[in-house]
């Protein structure tokens, strides 16, 4: 295959690492004036990346001698990536537009975290892997401190970055092993090497990779940093880390595991066994004291990692299959969460972070409450909503191998994590209204929080077909 | 003679020194840079032992990646520890926990 046709397969990335480069030289030239305008061109880039997806980014296959793997697994996490992260971006400037002056480099560092996020996706090499890996942390590292005069956030820049990298050691230790003892980086050439055996070592850098990858999905026992970190970056910041980085970090660790460990799944379904449990548990039951929403929600989101974990304890492609499923409707309903929490200001359009404040929202603003009773319903995984499909998959997946009693202690928790979810509809609907919000005067935000309340109510059961067969042939590519 | 598992063993301790570094010090922000740096070193160790173990030149070429992001993210590091101290005047680490719970 010549040059032209294997950067012919790395399109979206390319789109995205140009546009961002010239979008940056845009926000040097023209100051922060222009960042209405280059938020749109960021989220043209963005766009632009997700139609380039139909090209042979989709089937080219390896590429770059194997560093890059175009192939279908990669286009459908890819395409759930850009468009959280075009709603990040489309979100951003009236909020920083209200918090106290808007930054055009906001765009320009979410579309340099997305083109490595998009990168990791692809790897089918560990140098593809932890390049694509620190491009997206270094850029979510600055965005997390992205409000330099708040002191939280601040804070959550600190602490995102001493963990982050941290993790990142711990990966780069993890794969140092791998390569010392199967003697190749290449995500082929480790398998093969894991099928002739696990030696001591391979195992051991089994288990600093899958470390070092938990810490980035934010897997109990390492999730200390999330809600710390979700609670003090910018609203926006959040949604994009919650939404986009979660999906790519979490395909990374379904291809990692399949692809480059895969003869060794009998090793690390004990590690992702435990892993899963303790994040649905932890999840569920430490959310239960949260006072601020966005701390309950990064807790919402350690809960739902759970889950999606237990999808790849099953190591089949139906598993893998309902790992994307859970995936992309997971996105629908954080981003239209955090859509929610970007409209809860007072009257005077301070933002307001309080559960509490959400009390008898229903009667101040009830297109507003209805909209996050559907996600919390959902996020809770009661039928008729789609949240429910979603563990369906999952729990199918454990069964159809004969893992039930994993399955039933996953429905177990996701009784725990009821709990709060519906707290937070009998806060709405129940309660004393105390002070009220400002009436909602954002159209873009009333549409999109419109739009993932349709995708998650049941008319989204319409798309499962389509969201079924696609996310099959996707799993099928690691096989 | 000196083998790989001695080079193994120096940077296996360089790495524990390193988490440690990250998890018991109680003074300032500065000594968990340097900690994750002896982190990233210790793996680069690692690497180049390997690589001339087995006579591939991959584990080099993925040592010079590591320095290289090595630096990009202390550089990101150092400026994110400005802003902290601008805010608050101090780069203690018991200071750091504004948000808990």
């Amino acid at each position: 295959m010549n040059y032209y046709m294997q950067l012919l397969d790395t399109m979206p990335e390319l789109i995205l690492s140009l546009g961002g480069i010239v979008l940056m030289l845009a926000a040097a030239w023209m100051g922060d004036k222009a960042t209405a305008t280059i938020s749109w061109l960021a989220a043209a880039c963005l766009a632009l990346a997700a139609i380039s997806l139909g090209g042979p980014t989709s089937y080219g296959g390896p590429a770059f001698d194997g560093l890059y793997l175009a192939d279908p697994f990669a286009a459908f996490a890819k395409l759930l990536i850009f468009i959280a992260a075009a709603v990040s971006v489309v979100i951003a400037p009236r909020f920083f537009d209200r918090a106290g002056g808007s930054r055009a480099e906001y765009p320009v560092l979410i579309l340099f975290s997305t083109a490595g996020t998009a990168m990791m996706v692809s790897a089918g090499d560990m140098l593809t892997l932890y390049v694509g890996l620190e491009l997206q942390s270094l850029a979510a590292y600055v965005l997390a401190s992205f409000m330099r005069r708040d002191g939280r956030s601040a804070e959550a820049g600190l602490k995102y970055f001493v963990l982050g990298a941290l993790a990142s050691g711990i990966l780069l230790y993890g794969i140092s092993l791998v390569y010392g003892f199967s003697g190749t980086t290449h995500f082929g050439g480790i398998a093969a090497a894991m099928k002739t055996g696990t030696s001591g070592g391979l195992l051991f850098g089994l288990v600093f990779v899958f470390a070092g990858i938990a810490f980035k999905i934010a897997a109990v026992p390492f999730h200390m940093w999330t809600p710390d970190v979700y609670e003090g970056a910018p609203t926006p910041v959040t949604a994009f880390f919650a939404s986009a980085q979660k999906v790519g970090a979490m395909a990374l660790l379904v291809r990692v595991a399949m692809q480059a460990m895969g003869p060794a799944s009998h090793q690390w379904q004990q590690i992702v066994i435990f892993v899963a449990l303790a994040s649905t548990v932890l999840g569920g039951v430490a959310a239960i004291g949260q006072s601020n929403i966005k701390r309950l929600l990064a807790y919402s989101s350690i809960n739902n990692v759970g889950f999606a974990l237990m999808g790849l304890v099953a190591a089949t492609p139906a598993g893998a299959a309902s790992v994307l499923t859970y995936m992309a409707i997971y996105i629908a309903m954080t981003l239209g969460s955090f859509i929610c929490v970007l409209q809860m200001r007072d009257l005077d359009g301070n933002p307001v972070e309080t559960i509490a404040s959400l009390s008898g929202l229903s009667r101040t603003r009830p297109g507003l409450a209805a909209a996050l009773a559907v996600f919390m319903f959902s996020l809770a995984g009661i039928p008729p909503l789609l949240g429910f499909w979603a563990k369906f998959v999952v729990f199918d997946a454990l069964v159809a191998v004969g893992m039930w009693p994993l399955a039933m202690i996953g429905i177990a928790t996701s009784v725990i994590g009821a709990f709060y979810y519906l707290k937070i509809v009998k806060t709405m609907y129940f309660d004393e209204p105390q002070g009220r919000f400002e009436p909602s005067s954002s159209a873009l935000e009333g549409g999109l929080i419109a739009l993932s309340a349709l995708f998650v109510s049941p008319l989204g059961y319409f798309a499962i077909p389509a969201l079924g067969v696609a996310s099959l042939a996707a799993a099928k590519a690691l096989f | 003679m000196i083998g790989v598992q001695h080079y193994l063993a120096v940077s296996a301790i360089l790495f524990v020194m390193g988490v440690f570094g990250i998890f018991l010090n109680r003074k300032n922000i500065i000594i968990i840079l340097m900690a994750i740096e002896l982190i990233l070193l210790s793996v680069n160790i690692n690497l180049v032992a390997f690589s001339a173990y087995l006579g591939d030149l991959v584990g080099q070429v993925f040592a010079m990646f590591v320095l290289t992001v090595a630096a990009g993210e202390a550089a990101i590091g150092l400026a994110i520890l400005v802003i902290y101290f601008r805010d608050r005047g101090t780069i203690n680490v018991d200071d750091v926990q504004q948000m808990k719970g």
